[in-house]
């Protein structure tokens, strides 16, 4: 097994802050939008280097989605940014019709994402923003799952002709992946190998995977780990192969059951390959003011809850 | 003047004659708005033209003006409007909200149609869409205009103040707000259902430069838009309070909100189109 370590943790929303400081330099067609969240959104380079390319919206989202809608026609890229919660249920008819529906070059970009923006509580942790969005014909939704990722991905998708919502969140977590990584919308990234389970994971709960896969592998039980970080459109040949190879999967997400990476896993493999599954995910609640570890645990989401439902799925084989 | 009345009383005839084949859509709002989209597209607008003079479409609307309908409903009035101008076939038009038709009840742009920038028909985006398209104009030092027409009752969606605030801060004038104020949205007189109080007078607070305008003069029409051409570029964005009938050259029809989405009959249609001379010819 492929052994993963870190020598810094930092904010998946910084790494979002560094691709866009970087699109400011070689893509002159990004403008970047934003509603009164500028420093939580690490803005503050892109703004710096590029005034005449920065809307400020106001506290005013569903203007700021349709905005950029027209914004687009003539070529601009727009990049809309608020936190998630704001940036998806807030506005999702006007996603649907402005930017979805018309098939706008919208960049929908967004942190602040599940449990672990933790203290502020359950009005502003959305859990349910995956499902929102993939269930838009033609959005691509995208969930990095650490610093180097995002700021790849925020890079690849101005690349990109379409609407994408790009989701990304608060806590300082681990930077493992390579920071000159190429970023592949759609391509899932194998993390580690195994032949009894594989673990899909999106976003922070990669990480929570991969030391999950260390104690199951000090028992005995290889683990496959998959980061699925575009979860629509969904690599779907990378999950078959996996789940043909190991036979049973545990799905790993910050977001509800009900909607999220898990859900298109499942109808994945039930009508083209049935294989046992079992979720970790929120278990279709809200959340609550703590710490985002504090958090983690209480909802079901660390790694020893990913490691109980791999015992459980191995003994479903 | 003459030619665009022409013109009006064949979109009229259009419309009526669209509605009447699918048995749906909304006659009132779009025979109330049909002078002001005849005066925009046979005269107002700056269209992009081809070599042969005729107009192209071009969905980034760069170095020409572009107008956004918020109150998708009034679809049949832009699709024939578009037709007539020479976008696509006058004959598709009689394809309106049936099915694998490029004219959607709402207006779609899935479908690629010719003159459709964005999808509408949800109420209250319009001019959030008109606001960007007119400040991606800004950012390419494009001095066209961009117009976008919205109901009365529409100004009941919050989003449009949104956008009402967003565009005088950003010195958007280069944005061209119309609001058809017939006072007539679907459960009856705009006053009873959500009284709107005196729209001018807000959009004057947030910041634009207001103008009132008789929506069914051409006088009227010719003389405010040419204001509003004349004030673009002076730091304010330009909103027209547009009085309009609904149901406008059909007697029956006019002074009440029962044709907003309704459908006329066999007997209704010919009743209607015998006060519209067929000046262009029927599609």
């Amino acid at each position: 097994m492929k052994k993963y370590t870190f020598t810094e943790k930092k904010d998946t929303r910084s790494g979002f802050g560094e691709g866009m400081a970087v699109l400011g330099r070689t893509n002159q067609n990004v403008v970047a939008l934003c509603a009164d969240l500028v420093a939580s959104l690490k803005l503050d380079t892109f703004i710096k280097e590029n005034p005449e390319r920065f809307i400020q919206c106001g506290i005013a989202e569903a203007n700021m989605i349709s905005l950029s809608a027209g914004l687009s026609l003539s070529g601009n890229i727009p990049f809309a940014t608020t936190f998630a919660n704001f940036g998806s249920g807030r506005v999702y008819d006007q996603i649907r019709q402005s930017v979805a529906y018309s098939k706008k070059n919208v960049k929908i970009c967004v942190s602040h994402a599940g449990l672990t923006l933790g203290e502020d509580g359950a009005t502003h942790q959305i859990l349910e923003d995956i499902g929102m969005m993939k269930s838009l014909p033609g959005m691509v939704v995208i969930n990095p799952c650490d610093f180097n990722q995002t700021k790849a991905a925020t890079i690849a998708i101005a690349e990109y002709d379409g609407p994408v919502y790009l989701r990304f969140g608060r806590p300082v977590i681990p930077v493992f992946t390579p920071a000159d990584q190429k970023f592949e919308i759609g391509k899932a990234w194998m993390v580690n190998e195994g032949s009894d389970v594989s673990i899909i994971a999106t976003g922070h709960m990669v990480w929570n995977a991969i030391e999950a896969a260390e104690i199951l592998e000090a028992e005995g039980i290889s683990c496959e780990v998959i980061n699925i970080h575009t979860i629509k459109p969904l690599d779907e040949e990378a999950i078959l192969k996996s789940a043909s190879k190991t036979r049973c999967v545990v799905t790993a997400e910050e977001h509800n059951r009900f909607g999220g990476l898990g859900d298109s896993v499942a109808q994945l493999l039930s009508t083209k390959l049935p294989t046992p599954m079992r979720y970790v995910a929120v278990n279709d609640t809200f959340g609550e003011s703590g710490t985002p570890a504090e958090l983690m645990d209480k909802y079901g989401l660390s790694k020893d809850h990913i490691v109980s439902a791999v015992r459980e799925v191995l003994a479903s084989k | 003047m003459e030619k665009l009345e022409q013109i009006s009383s064949q979109v009229r005839r259009d419309i009526l004659r669209m509605v009447h084949a699918c048995s749906s859509g909304h006659p009132g709002g779009s025979l109330g708005c049909t002078d002001l989209l005849v005066s925009l597209f046979f005269e107002q607008m700056n269209l992009k033209t081809g070599e042969d003079k005729q107009v192209v479409f071009d969905m980034s609307g760069e170095h020409e003006d572009m107008f956004f309908l918020s109150n998708g409903h009034i679809s049949p009035l832009l699709y024939s409007v578009l037709a007539r101008r020479g976008y696509f076939p006058v004959r598709e038009l009689a394809t309106f909200r049936k099915l694998n038709s490029r004219l959607q009840g709402h207006p779609a742009t899935a479908e690629h149609l010719p003159g459709i920038r964005i999808a509408s028909g949800s109420l209250g985006q319009g001019l959030s869409v008109a606001a960007g398209a007119a400040y991606g104009k800004k950012l390419r030092k494009d001095n066209n205009l961009v117009y976008c027409l919205m109901g009365d009752g529409e100004q009941q969606e919050g989003q449009v103040w949104e956008a009402a605030t967003f565009a005088p801060h950003h010195r958007l004038d280069n944005l061209v707000a119309i609001i058809d104020f017939n006072g007539q949205q679907i459960d009856g007189p705009t006053e009873k259902v959500m009284n709107n109080r005196d729209l001018g007078k807000k959009y004057d607070a947030f910041g634009w430069k207001v103008l009132h305008m008789d929506g069914n003069d051409f006088d009227s029409i010719r003389e405010v838009l040419g204001q509003a051409r004349t004030e673009s570029g002076q730091g304010l964005p330009v909103c027209i309070i547009m009085k309009t009938e609904m149901g406008q050259g059909v007697d029956f029809m006019m002074h009440t909100h029962k044709w907003h989405g309704a459908a006329p009959n066999d007997d209704q249609l010919a009743a209607a189109l015998s006060q519209l001379p067929e000046t262009l010819g029927d599609y």
